[in-house]
Formats: C-alpha cells, structure tokens, sequence
C-alpha cells in the first residue's frame, strides 16, 4: 500500500496524514480518519472554523452534488457519531413571491426528486401555518423532505472535538510556509513552528488552497469572493427553520434569530498582502428589504449584528475533490462555496483518497483537477471575477 | 478578453447617498462640539450627528447605555428634544454657526469605500432614527462616540432598577427624566462621585457608596463621599440586588484580609436604584467595526484606536476624538485639533494666524469625570471580589442568560440543553479550549452566546473578557477584542431595509454566485461557462 496512509504510532513531529486547513471539510476529513485509527494532524492558520465554515447559511440541501446521497443519509446521524451537538434540523422549505422564483427551485428541486428524495408543494394557507410571519403575496411553497440546516461554528467545533477524542491532533495559529519534496513525493511541511513530517498531505485551506498547491506547481484555479449575512434579535420559532425564498437564502436558528444573506459578492485580489477584510457593506440595507419581503410579519425584528465571509470558487463552480497523480500522495479538497453542508461526506470522500487513493462512495471523476487542464491562464479576467478597483465609488 | 459579471459587487451598485458633507462629526458630546465648531468656524461645511434624544423604546432594551428602566416615559420627542438642546448650550451655537446638526439620529455603520482599497473617499455612513435609515456620503469623519459603563454582575443585577453611571448622569442631567429616588452607588471613584453630586443636586436620596477596595488603599475617597452626607463602604461588595420584580433594596457584605465574606456583615440597605460606577468604556464599536488598528491602554479605559498626533486613526480620513479614543484626555483640546487636521487636508486654511479660534461654550451640565483611568485595574479588583462574594453561579449575559460557571464550562447554551438534554460535552470548558491555543472572546461567544443578544454585549462584553483573562491567566488585554459588526444599533428589518436601491443591484441580484453550473448535476461533465467567447452565465434571480 505504497504511498496510503496507515495506522502507525504517532510522531511528535509529523503525522501520517496532514491536513492544511481547519475549516469544516479538513476537520470532517481530520475526525473520519482519526475514527478509522489513521495518525492525523490538521495544522490550521487561526482559530477552527474561523472563515467561512464558522459562517455561512448553515444549509444541507446540495442535490447538484454526487455527495448528495451522504450528505443526506449522515446528517440526521451527526450530533451521535461526534458526540457533539450541530444543532441540525431536518427539512427545508423554499418561499416564491413569483413564477420565476418558483421555476428556479423546481430546476433544484428535480435534481434531489431523481435520487429519491421527496417534496410537496404548499398553498398559501399551508405556508402561513408554517411560516405565520411570510408575506401574503407568496404564491406558494414546497416542502423539502430532504436536506435541513446545522449551527455553522458549532458544527466545526464539534468536529474538531470528536477528531480529538479519536486522537486526531489539532494545531491551531500555525501557517504553512513551504511544502517538503523527496523523490516525486510530498515528505512534510514547513510552518512558521517549524517542519511537520508526512505520509499524506490533504490541501483542504479553501482559498488558500491555489498557493499551496502552487508550492507543489500544480495549478489549481480558484477566485476569492466575499459575501454577507444580516442576523435579527431572535424571534418565536417555526416548525422548519430552514426557509429560503425572495433571492436570499438562510435559515431561523434554533434561538430563533433570522439569518439571512444573499446579493453582490465582491471578488478579493488573490495576492493581497494582508489577508482581506471580513466587512460588511450598504449591501445590508438591501438584505433587510428582501427579508421584510419575504416576511412582513418579522419587520419589526431588530438587525443585531452582520457576518462577511471569504469563498473560494472554482471555474465551474463546483468543488475539486481528488487525488493528484504527481505528487501521488497529495489530495485535494476545495468545495467551491458548497461546503458546509456536504461536509460530514466530503470529510469521508477525503478519508478514503487519502487512505485507500479512491472513494468507494460516490463517482467523484467529474470532480478530478484534470478538468481544467486546458484552462487558460487568463480565466479569471475572461469571467470577470475581479474586484472592482473602484467598488462603490 | 476581459469579461464581466454583472452579479458582483461593483460603483454600478453603489446606493445614492441623501447628502454629501465634507465633515461628519459622531457625537455633540464636549469632544464633537468642539471639532464641529472649530471645522466650522475654519470654513468646512460639517454635519454633527447626535443620538440623544434617544427613543424610549431603544432605552428599554439598555442601548446605547445601561439606563435600568429608571427612565420617565411619556415625554413627548418634542419635548424630549428641547431639554437635550436646553442641556447643551453649545447644541444652539452649533445650528447659529450653521453646522447641520441632527439630534435623535444614530451612526449605525461607518463604510470605507472598499476595505482593499482603503484610501478611496468619500466614506458611507449609515444613519438612522426611529422610522427609517439612510446613508450620507462624506470627505472626512471625526468619531466622538463618548464612553459607556462597565458592568460587573451580582445576583440580581438583571432586575429593573440597576443601571450604570453615564446613563443615570444622562437621565439625571440631560434629559431630566430619572425615576429613582433612593441610590446605592457601586464604586468609590470619581465616576461614582459624579453620580452623588448629581443625585444630590437633584434632591435625591444616596444611601451608601459601596467599593470593593479599601478606603485606607487610595487617598481620601471616604471623605469625599462622607462630606456630601453618603455613607461609604470601603473593603465591601454588593451581594444581591432584592425586590419582587424591581430593585427594592440591597444586600452588602464586607470582605475580610482573605477576601471571603465576614461572617456576620450582611447588611440591608432600602434602595430603588443601584448605579454601577466602578467603570467606563470608550465607545469604540464604530471605529473597530471599519478596521481602525486598536490597541489596548489600561490608563485609558482599555481598547482604544491607535491615532496619530492629529487624531488620526489607522483608517484613512476617519479620526477619532474624546472618550472614544481613551478616556481622560482634554476634549475640547482634541475636537480642535482634529478639527485642524481635517481643515488642513481638505486645502482650507484652518485659523488665520492671530487670530484667536472660537470658543465654545462649556458644557456645564454634564459631569465629566477624567479620572476613570483606574478603571480596567479596579474593573478586575470588582470582579474578583464579586466572585468571593456571590460565586460564579451569576448572570453575566442578561440576554442570552449565561452565568459565569457556565461562561467557564463552556456549557452549550440554554435553547440547546432545552432540545437536547445531554448537549453538555464532559471536560471542554474554557481551560480544554486554551490548551487548543490563545483564547478568543468571539469563538466563545459562538460557543456558549455570551454576547450575541439584543443589547449588543452592551452589558457582557468586559466581563467576558476578563473572565477569559482569569482562566487564561493573562494580562489584562490579552484576549483579542471581541469584534464589533454594524449595524452598531439594533435597527428593526423596516428601519434598516433601503428604500431604493440602483437598478444595476435590482437587475442583477442572486443569492448565491450566478455559476450556471454550479447549480447543474456535477456528476455531469459541462464545459467551463465562459468557453464561448463572451458569452455571460446568468443564472436565474435566486440561488
């Protein structure tokens, strides 16, 4: 089992495994090797979950996903395998105030219903039942019998706990400087605390991920974007938290806040000296009129706080998960702002590249790096996907 | 080949503001009048945004200061305006020098043109009264957002009737509008004295002052209070807050040389209101919420703005003046400075030589006292001797109700015990977390919601924080400050939402990036989007 990672003692100074990133995909990959008895470190810049898996909209609906079947046969089973709370709730509901807004999730919806999920559609009353607060101008609903919502930051933390108590080991305000090489294989890496030694190295730092792997001289293409979220003062809660509709997406937490975000994203500059600012911006004002759209009956609710995050995307938008061919003993794992939710699978995908060199689970050859072998190197510019140098001047 | 994405954010979706000023001045305290008055006088055209009066509304819900429900309702906002602009005369100057003064309207969010860009002018500024919000467009800001009061919890601290020191000096002095008639004072410093001399003078009744520390450890504070007819408890703390519903009276207890309670001490003291005066805070929130550079001063009433000689923040165009940028400091002095330094950027000659600048009129009313710069030692002294006296099993986040036990257990909070009866992880409390790295204050606060209610951690924030520096056993400043994000008032959904928006962001909003594929079955290979030459994906108007 040449270049696979394997249970071995553990080493002060390395692991079988490295994971570069603490985000929810390393540390659901970090938990699923340590409970499959693999030595695995996860080496992360800040604090667990600190960008944009301790914040986001905390969804678990990706029926675009091969992972779609995973992500829904493990989130009911998350809070017992970590032994930790996600505050995951089941279901989804999806509000139109139009036809077109209607036509869009039914495009969704159709992807979920072919692998056997299920859904109903919902009339006006049925809707104020169970949202009191949505506006009478909703044509109508459906009803999600798949997919939910989970506590972004507690789900992360809660992986990073459940990776501990498997013996998985966390080495959180560490930055990865440089990547070791020995004959065509990755040996370790270089932080700012010194050389960590490795079997296998996982690239699961989201942005970041396209200047490790640029260390190794593998191109991997991804833009940095940020985007916003606007959090209410908690309000009586509904049956199903998780109700997007009216061009935002978000849910109601089970303390009852509305969180809520959606709008512009703003691309960063990829080689910012500083790491970007997670601000907010007016685009708040303009998430608060959609929500009171969407739920007139929670307009006197009050705006208490806002949260920026920064996402990485890939050309087509979809997630590269794979293991590469040269090094060999290098896996890949950015989710292209999909991540939160497919987490608890794409953490088991990751196990098994690294582990077994291929995931038994689910076909992920769509999700190869190769795909963008031919990309130019000017994509970003021909997409557009730049900061305007004069945003909001 | 460049394309575009209509979706990002872009100048094409930028909201038209109602004004633009050159000068924007938060706050009409001491600070902000004099910078007003002086940029004005230096010939820049200057708007001065003042929060008081403030609603009654936002006052129950203790923001922007802790006013404990001892504030009079049924003032009309007439009448409620006309005795903020009575208290303050330098309010009147301000309109007859022709400065656009704008009483009853709050600063909710400063935003820089873009944070990666950070020199590009003019800045956002959202504003906000009662009805509705709007943004006002600026060349320069000068923030005097003044200070708050430092709360330090004790067993019935939540009830009605027990407030801080700046919000009963603003009922008392500013809007004469304060409901107490018997006071406990908490505190022994000079905050605590402004409150007797303001309660005093407004003919009511101080039973006791009451400091954790020893009179005999700091000069003649006894005296001072004794002189003025109050009787002082130096070496005491509060042990309860009683009364059915509001505050009715206090229970105090004595430490002894080990710090526990002397047996025998309790005593009972019949009051309606208890003020805490043990410690002020600048008002940093809207300074650290656009990316100021903070540093933490123990002097000078903890974290600060880092500033330059001329009140210059770290964030280009923005300066920052009076308590806000540490207490202590001589505000009127530093409203003129930087109201020279933003005259002189902006090309204006600031004062002709010779000839004297304008003075304003003193703000007699309002005490000020300068001398809290002992308020992050003795903040941390309170709190220690809270503790000996009441134990952790004590609210420190009225809002989301956490104690400090649980604080330090890292205990899930409430809502989630409620739903999940064994959500409390065995041995992960705030030491397990420390040993994982340094401790932060906003992954705590996700953690157990100590701070994510509607007073904004108003109340909570420092106690937090000191209580992560005792389990950390750190230096005072250690723990990094707990974020700040706007809105910095709680604004209701249909104030906040805008009431138009430019067509570029109505014609092209999506929820999530407009990534024609993303949203197809990956499992199906499709070329990258742009592989026709200039084609756009756009993908529906949601998700």
């Amino acid at each position: 089992m040449s270049g696979a990672a394997s249970a071995q003692p553990a080493r002060p100074r390395g692991s079988s495994v490295i994971i570069v990133g603490g985000g929810v995909t390393g540390l659901s990959a970090g938990w699923w090797l340590a409970r499959s008895g693999v030595d695995v470190l996860v080496l992360e810049k800040g604090i667990v979950g600190w960008e944009a898996s301790g914040r986001n909209g905390g969804s678990t609906a990706h029926p675009f996903s091969p992972l779609f079947r995973e992500e829904q046969r493990l989130w009911p089973e998350m809070d017992s395998l970590l032994g930790y709370p996600t505050e995951y709730q089941a279901h989804r509901l999806r509000v139109a105030l139009n036809e077109a807004q209607m036509a869009h999730y039914m495009r969704i919806i159709a992807l979920a219903e072919r692998q056997g999920s299920t859904w109903a559609p919902l009339d006006q009353r049925e809707l104020k039942e169970l949202v009191p607060f949505v506006s009478d101008a909703a044509i109508g609903g459906v009803m999600c019998y798949y997919g939910g919502h989970a506590n972004p930051q507690r789900t992360v933390q809660a992986f990073a706990w459940a990776m501990q108590d498997c013996g998985g080991r966390l080495q959180q305000h560490t930055t990865v400087t440089g990547i070791c090489r020995h004959a065509g294989r990755v040996t370790g890496v270089m932080t700012d605390r010194g050389r960590y030694d490795c079997d296998v190295l996982v690239l699961a730092a989201g942005p970041q991920i396209a200047e490790l792997a640029a260390m190794l001289g593998v191109t991997v293409p991804l833009a940095s974007a940020r985007v916003e979220m606007i959090i209410t003062e908690p309000l009586p809660r509904l049956r199903y938290g998780g109700v997007d509709g009216n061009g935002i997406y978000g849910r109601q937490t089970l303390r009852g806040n509305l969180a809520y975000g959606g709008g512009p994203h703003e691309w960063l500059s990829p080689s910012a000296a500083e790491p970007p600012r997670r601000e907010s911006t007016f685009i708040m004002r303009s998430l608060a009129k959609r929500l009171v759209e969407l739920f007139p009956g929670a307009a006197h609710a009050r705006v208490i706080r806002s949260w920026a995050g920064i996402v990485e995307n890939t050309p087509d938008g979809r997630p590269v998960l794979c293991r590469l061919s040269d090094p060999d003993n290098t896996v890949i794992a950015s989710m292209s702002s999909v991540g939160f939710g497919l987490s608890p699978a794409s953490g088991r995908a990751v196990m098994e590249l690294a582990r077994d060199g291929a995931c038994s689970f689910a076909d992920l050859s769509a999700l190869h790096l190769q795909r963008f072998n031919a990309l130019p190197a000017d994509w970003q510019a021909r997409m557009g996907w730049q900061r305007d140098p004069v945003r909001g001047q | 080949m460049i394309g575009t994405d209509p979706a990002r954010l872009d100048a094409a979706k930028r909201p038209t503001p109602s004004a633009h000023v050159p000068l924007l001045v938060v706050g009409a305290g001491a600070a902000g009048l004099a910078a007003a008055l002086a940029a004005a006088a230096a010939g820049v055209a200057t708007m001065l945004i003042e929060e008081h009066p403030v609603s009654p509304e936002l006052m129950a819900l203790d923001v922007p200061l802790h006013f404990g429900q001892r504030m009079a309702r049924g003032a009309g906002n007439a009448a409620l305006m006309e005795r903020v602009l009575d208290s303050s005369p330098g309010l009147a100057e301000a309109y007859e020098r022709g400065i656009d003064v704008q009483l009853g309207v709050c600063v909710w969010g400063l935003f820089a043109g873009s944070a990666n860009s950070p020199d590009a002018a003019p800045h956002l500024v959202g504003l906000a009264d009662g009805v509705r919000s709007w943004f006002v467009s600026c060349d320069r800001v000068i923030v005097a957002s003044g200070a708050r009061d430092l709360a330090i919890g004790f067993p019935g601290w939540e009830k009605p009737g027990v407030m801080g020191a700046q919000a009963a000096l603003q009922l008392m002095q500013r809007y004469d509008a304060f409901t107490g008639s018997r006071i406990l004072v908490l505190g022994g410093g000079p905050l605590a004295l402004a409150v007797v001399e303001a309660a005093v003078g407004k003919g009511l009744a101080v039973v006791a002052a009451v400091e954790a520390e020893e009179a005999s450890r700091h000069d003649d504070s006894a005296e001072r209070f004794r002189e003025r007819g109050v009787a002082f408890y130096g070496g005491w703390v509060i042990d309860e807050a009683r009364g059915s519903i509001e505050v009715e009276s206090a229970a105090i207890v004595r430490l002894d040389e080990t710090g526990k309670p002397a047996a025998g001490s309790r005593t009972v003291l019949d009051c309606d209101t208890i003020v805490m005066s043990v410690g002020t805070v600048p008002n940093v929130e809207l300074l650290d919420s656009l990316g100021c550079r903070m540093q933490f001063e123990p002097l000078r009433g903890g974290w600060v703005p880092s500033r330059g000689n001329d009140t210059a923040t770290s964030a280009p165009n923005v300066y920052a003046i009076g308590d806000c940028a540490g207490l202590g400091a001589d505000p009127t002095e530093e409203g003129r400075r930087a109201a020279r330094a933003v005259a002189a950027s902006l090309g204006m000659t600031a004062f002709a030589e010779g000839e004297p600048e304008p003075e304003p009129e003193p703000e007699p009313r309002i005490e000020r006292p300068h001398a809290a710069n002992r308020s992050v030692q003795r903040a941390r002294v309170w709190l220690q001797a809270q503790i000996a006296a009441s134990g952790l099993d004590v609210c420190v986040c009225q809002c989301e109700e956490v104690t400090r036990r649980e604080l330090i257990d890292l205990r899930p909070p409430r809502y989630l015990r409620a739903m999940v009866p064994d959500a409390a992880p065995s041995g992960r409390n705030l030491q397990a977390l420390a040993a994982d790295g340094p401790l932060n204050q906003d992954q705590v606060k996700r953690l157990t919601r100590a701070g994510m209610g509607p007073c904004q951690g108003r109340r909570c924030r420092e106690q937090v924080q000191m209580l992560l520096e005792a389990v950390g056993t750190s230096e005072p400043g250690a723990v990094p400050l707990a974020r700040y994000r706007p809105p910095v008032r709680p604004l209701p959904l249909k104030v906040l939402a805008a009431e138009e928006e430019s067509a570029a962001l109505r014609d092209h909003w999506v929820a999530w990036f407009n990534i024609s594929t993303q949203w197809l079955a990956h499992w199906e290979a499709k070329p990258v989007p742009f592989a026709a030459p200039g084609q756009i994906p756009v993908i529906g108007d949601s998700e």
